[in-house]
């Protein structure tokens, strides 16, 4: 066989398809030319045109949360690479296993400033797992092989590779040889737990009266949902999620209490606070979670599961740490208690305290039967009207602010990647780029994005690439004519002293907008209108339907939790608080 | 008493600036840095102490060792370890700084190198509280100091460059 010698952008491209790579977003420009022609000349690697960087990287975030499966953004230097870093800081917030290949200057002209010159590596290197500074054509596809198991390995997360244009030169040829195993003698990957760890917590189970089993987006990312839902049922003790986590234990399970933390419901609080045993897994004790870490759990043993060992004991001491792929993790726990039996009933009294948290304070999913004389919608059953159209299958992807906790408290989520947010970073101008990755990911399935009016016009500019590939995503937007969540905190705060959240009077018409861009558009002002607008919109199978919903502008997110106090320190309406 | 960590990272454009970085990204303090290439010309090594408390202490190695470039992490002071630094100082009065230094800081090896124009640059190599006193001592009498950083290693077997695993030593 003679030998085949080829030019570093195809070497790119032929790289990725050797990582089984089929789908790309990005955006063109000079110094990513070579690689943009090497695209045109093949059929492998589609490429997605999108209308800003920052959507090319939150679509290939998307795509990765619902597929577990890299997502690759390609985008040119300067410009490209900056609009490309608030999608990279969303990924790595979460860990999101992304490879952004960007463009960079001809390598001579590195440090001359040149047109389109930024400093890359330099920028995105505290928001990377990894960088790579691409120094040889020849090392093309060693790096890609390598920046795509830095990205889904361990605790995943986005790695850049940035790649001066020369070493896309198309008249320099070499032999391309893609490496079938890689040698890395610093990266370390967690397997299995250590056996006599595994014993001590099923004991810590046995020796506890309240225990609670915490779990984060990271039983999702180790795809330990089945393990955590099949160890939670064999404990049968309270689980809840965390706002990543939701969907890993089924959200319609009498076992689930909800979602804990700022927004969470009463009762996963009250858990939280009371419990003598905090199971956490896949989950790193955030500020979101805990409120004042000094006050939290102050009476629990805490075991702590994770594949990252610089999450353990960052911010809360543990008893019992077991650093290990969570799913391995699981899968070993679950033997242990297989092999050893498990009294489920020594948590009785325990469930029966949990039932009166809930009867007492839970949250109702039943608001639609709510009746109001002015038939004014609450953005709570905008949700709930989408729960019962979608029939809980849906993929829900959010941007940020009041619309996303009402997702995530009332759509439950009943498998995991389906639940597609911005946690850790909390960027607004997410929800629409992802749900396009989603949607390519997953043709048939309804996708929907929960936005306000606020995050919408973030990215906006992507109902343009959602018309030209023809993605029906129905966005349910919850339109409340101001920054609700920041309104809420001035509401609670700073007097209702509303400093710019509001811009009632210059908001676009969004039906028009959408039908500009060639989408149905539908207005919806009656809560009697509701149900019916939603299930239209859905029955509309090739079309993006905007669906604008004028919710209450009142309307505030609670439970909350009261700043600096405890998990019981909560507010629960306008007028109730537990402290 | 501040701690001291040593590592092992991989000889690569960037790579100390992710070591650096995180310090700041993180918050953590770094007292002095030194770093320079092994016999493996593929590694290099760097040495930095940092006054943090033991907590963060731990974190620092475990987030150092996270570090894709860093294939080997130790704290130095966690075994019985040699910490050694070099300053070099320039002074008019020699005779007078020579004297101080005879008298009270015995435990510093010292060097004359260079007397030109009246001024006279002593090589002085100690452990660093000490020569930290001292130079507080001759603040008056310093024309200029340039200081290595403390150079670290561990006693008997413990070594980070024969290491057959990459890991943190505590």
């Amino acid at each position: 066989m003679s030998k085949e010698e080829i030019n570093g952008g195809d070497a790119l491209i032929r790289a990725l398809a050797d990582e089984k790579i089929d789908l790309i977003f990005g955006y063109p420009g000079g110094a990513a030319l070579h690689i943009y022609d090497a695209i045109y000349k093949q059929n492998k690697v589609q490429h997605i045109l999108v209308r800003h960087e920052q959507a090319a990287v939150h679509a290939a975030d998307g795509f990765a949360r619902a597929t577990g499966k890299p997502g690759v953004a390609l985008v040119t230097s300067g410009p490209g690479a900056t609009n490309a870093i608030t999608g990279i800081a969303t990924a790595y917030m979460d860990s999101i296993p992304v490879v952004v290949i960007s463009g960079q200057v001809a390598s001579h002209l590195i440090g001359s400033d040149a047109f389109q010159e930024t400093d890359m590596m330099g920028i995105s290197r505290p928001i990377v797992k990894h960088s790579f500074l691409v120094q040889s054509a020849e090392e093309i596809p060693v790096v890609i092989k390598k920046a795509f198991h830095i990205a889904t390995s361990g605790r995943p997360g986005p790695v850049v590779i940035d790649v001066p244009k020369n070493m896309t030169d198309p008249n320099y040829k070499f032999e391309y040889k893609y490496p079938k195993e890689l040698v890395m003698r610093s990266f370390p990957i967690l397997g299995k737990g250590q056996d006599e760890k595994i014993a001590n917590a099923i004991e810590l189970f046995r020796s506890a009266k309240k225990p609670v089993i915490y779990s984060g987006g990271g039983t999702i990312q180790a795809d330990a949902s089945k393990e955590l839902t099949e160890f939670s049922k064999l404990i049968g003790c309270p689980v809840t999620n965390t706002l990543m986590g939701l969907g890993a234990f089924p959200g319609d399970d009498d076992q689930f209490v909800g979602m804990l933390g700022m927004h969470g419901t009463y009762e996963a609080n009250m858990v939280m606070s009371e419990a003598d045993l905090i199971f956490n897994v896949g989950a790193r004790f955030d500020d979101r979670i805990t409120n004042n870490p000094s006050k939290f759990g102050l009476e629990a043993k805490k075991i702590h599961i994770d594949s990252d060992p610089s999450s353990i004991d960052k911010i809360i001491g543990v008893d019992l740490a077991i650093e290990g792929d969570a799913k391995l993790v699981m899968q070993q726990l679950i033997e242990q208690v297989k092999s050893t039996g498990f009294d489920q009933n020594i948590y009785k009294d325990w469930w029966a305290q949990v039932e009166g948290w809930r009867e007492a304070h839970g949250l109702n999913h039943d608001m639609l039967k709510l009746k109001n004389e002015k038939d004014i919608i609450l953005p709570q059953q905008v949700i709930q009207s989408l729960y019962q159209t979608t029939k809980g299958e849906a993929y829900v992807t959010s941007d940020v602010g009041q619309h996303q906790m009402f997702a995530a408290q009332y759509y439950k989520f009943k498998d995991p990647r389906k639940w597609i947010n911005s946690g850790g970073l909390g960027t607004m101008g997410f929800g629409l780029p992802s749900a396009m990755g989603v949607k390519f990911a997953f043709p048939e399935a309804d996708v929907a994005c929960v936005t306000g009016e606020g995050s919408i016009q973030m990215c906006i500019q992507e109902l343009s690439t959602c018309g030209q590939y023809g993605l029906p995503i129905k966005i349910i937007n919850l339109n409340n004519r101001a920054l609700g969540m920041v309104k809420q905190w001035q509401d609670m705060q700073y007097g209702g002293r509303y400093s710019s959240i509001s811009y009632e009077d210059s908001l676009p018409d969004f039906v028009k907008l959408a039908e500009s861009f060639g989408h149905v558009g539908i207005k919806v002002e009656k809560l009697s209108e509701l149900n019916q607008a939603m299930e239209e919109s859905f029955a509309m199978k090739d079309k993006l339907v905007f669906l604008d919903v004028l919710v209450d502008p009142d309307e505030h997110v609670y439970p909350m939790l009261e700043a600096g106090g405890s998990m019981s320190e909560m507010r629960l309406s306008k007028d109730k608080k537990t402290f | 008493m501040a701690s001291q960590i040593s590592l092992l990272m991989e000889n690569q454009p960037g790579a100390l600036s992710r070591v650096i970085g995180l310090f700041s990204q993180r918050g953590y303090n770094i007292d002095s840095l030194s770093v320079a290439p092994t016999q493996d010309p593929t590694l290099s090594r760097l040495t930095m102490t940092t006054s943090e408390s033991v907590e963060i202490i731990q974190q620092i190695l475990k987030q150092l060792f996270k570090l894709i470039d860093v294939v080997m992490v130790q704290d130095l002071k966690a075994s019985e370890s040699i910490s050694l630094e070099m300053a070099l100082i320039k002074v008019s009065n020699k005779a007078e700084v020579i004297s101080k230094i005879e008298k009270n800081y015995s435990s510093l090896d010292l060097n004359e190198l260079d007397n030109t124009d009246e001024k006279t640059i002593l090589r002085l190599i100690g452990e660093t509280d000490i020569l930290e006193s001292l130079l507080v001592e001759l603040k008056d009498d310093l024309v200029e100091v340039t200081r290595t950083g403390a150079l670290g290693m561990t006693l008997g077997n413990i070594s980070l460059e024969t290491e057959e695993e990459t890991k943190v030593i505590y």
